[in-house]
């Protein structure tokens, strides 16, 4: 019995929710929640009275039900998907110069220390240079140039871990009025100071890396991102 | 050879270049659409190439005979120098820059402003003050 009709190809008379309504499909449990229960033994050995009935039987732990439902639910498939961090794109590496798309710093160019246990990407301006302190970001959000400067290796000290608000730093933030800002903690300031040294050192090697870095990326008329090479 | 005012004729031995960038030799007409090409020196494999594909230059290779085949063209290339002439060219020049222009990175671009901007920075006063001068 057809529910539902045509007014427009492309429009129908009812709605999705409408016609969910008129089939009366929430008397209809289209998956089962509860996944089947497993009996952990099979089979149990019970005694029985009698003389002459042998004593012991081994009958099946749980009683087969008498009853069984009409119609049987389905059981949800098993997913097989498995969620993976991002692999890091061939264009980005340790050292390599980032430029911004989104968020406070958009548009400013921006060096990648390491990526992250859980894909993002660390960076730092350097602060001194243009005001980006040690920060994740995504590397989907993320344009990223061919140029790259030699870097060791960064503190192991920054991970996920390290960038995790702690709760009292968050009732702080909440109860802040939105003028005043919470101050970053003294350890933070100095492991900046730390990581930006090595990179300011390597920065004045080359002419103009630091005013590039300094200066906001941005499109000029008749410049086409999909036809520039980074 | 001239004809009226055409001053690049499709002949044996023209120079073409082809809309893929890369220079070849006209060894034979084909017919009104095609011709044989061949450039063993710049990587273009012996092929009938349509016209409407490609460019006369004015650079041809004199003498090469009709139909030679890919050792002569070869030696008739060497002998003929035009590949370096073609280096040389104003036409060449233009395309590398263009080619350098497409290919520089966002560091380079940001470079290129820089300079552009000292430069300018330097001729403007320098320029005026001579224009004073001279009037």
């Amino acid at each position: 019995m057809a529910r539902n009709s045509v007014l427009v190809p492309g429009v129908s008379r009812y709605s999705r929710t409408a016609i969910y309504r008129k089939k009366g499909l929430y008397k209809i449990k289209k998956y089962d929640t509860a996944p089947a229960a497993k009996d952990a033994a099979t089979d149990k050995v019970v005694e029985v009275k009698g003389a002459k009935n042998g004593g012991k039987r081994t009958i099946p732990a749980n009683k087969a039900s008498r009853f069984y439902p009409a119609e049987d639910i389905r059981q949800p498939k098993k997913s097989r998907k498995s969620v993976k961090t991002a692999p890091l794109r061939g264009s980005i590496s340790a050292g390599s110069v980032v430029i911004l798309l989104a968020g406070r710093h958009r548009g400013k160019r921006v060096v990648v220390l390491k990526q992250l246990d859980s894909g993002l990407l660390l960076v730092t301006g350097p602060f001194r240079v243009n005001g980006v302190p040690i920060r994740r970001v995504d590397q989907a959000y993320v344009i990223a140039t061919s140029t790259k400067l030699e870097l060791p290796e960064v503190d192991a000290k920054f991970n996920d871990a390290y960038f995790k608000k702690s709760k009292d730093v968050k009732e702080k933030e909440f109860l802040a009025k939105k003028e005043s800002k919470v101050a970053t903690s003294e350890s933070k300031v100095a492991d900046q100071k730390a990581v930006d040294k090595v990179i300011l050192e390597a920065v004045a090697k080359t002419p103009f890396l630091r005013q590039y870095l300094a200066a906001k990326f941005s499109l000029s008329k008749g410049q086409f991102p999909h036809n520039m090479k980074f | 050879m001239v004809q009226g005012s055409f001053t690049r004729q499709v002949e044996v031995g023209r120079v073409v270049l082809l809309d893929t960038g890369k220079l070849a030799v006209i060894v034979e007409i084909i017919d009104h659409n095609r011709a044989l090409i061949d450039g063993p020196t710049t990587g273009v494999t012996r092929q009938a190439y349509a016209y409407r594909h490609l460019t006369l230059t004015p650079l041809v290779v004199k003498g090469l005979p009709r139909g030679a085949r890919q050792a002569t063209v070869k030696k008739f290339l060497e002998k003929s120098g035009v590949l370096a002439t073609w280096e040389q060219s104003a036409w060449n020049k233009k395309i590398e820059a263009r080619t350098a222009r497409a290919n520089l990175s966002d560091f380079d671009r940001f470079k290129v402003q820089k300079l552009k901007n000292k430069r300018r920075v330097a001729l403007g006063p320098a320029l005026a003050q001579a224009k004073k001068q001279q009037a």
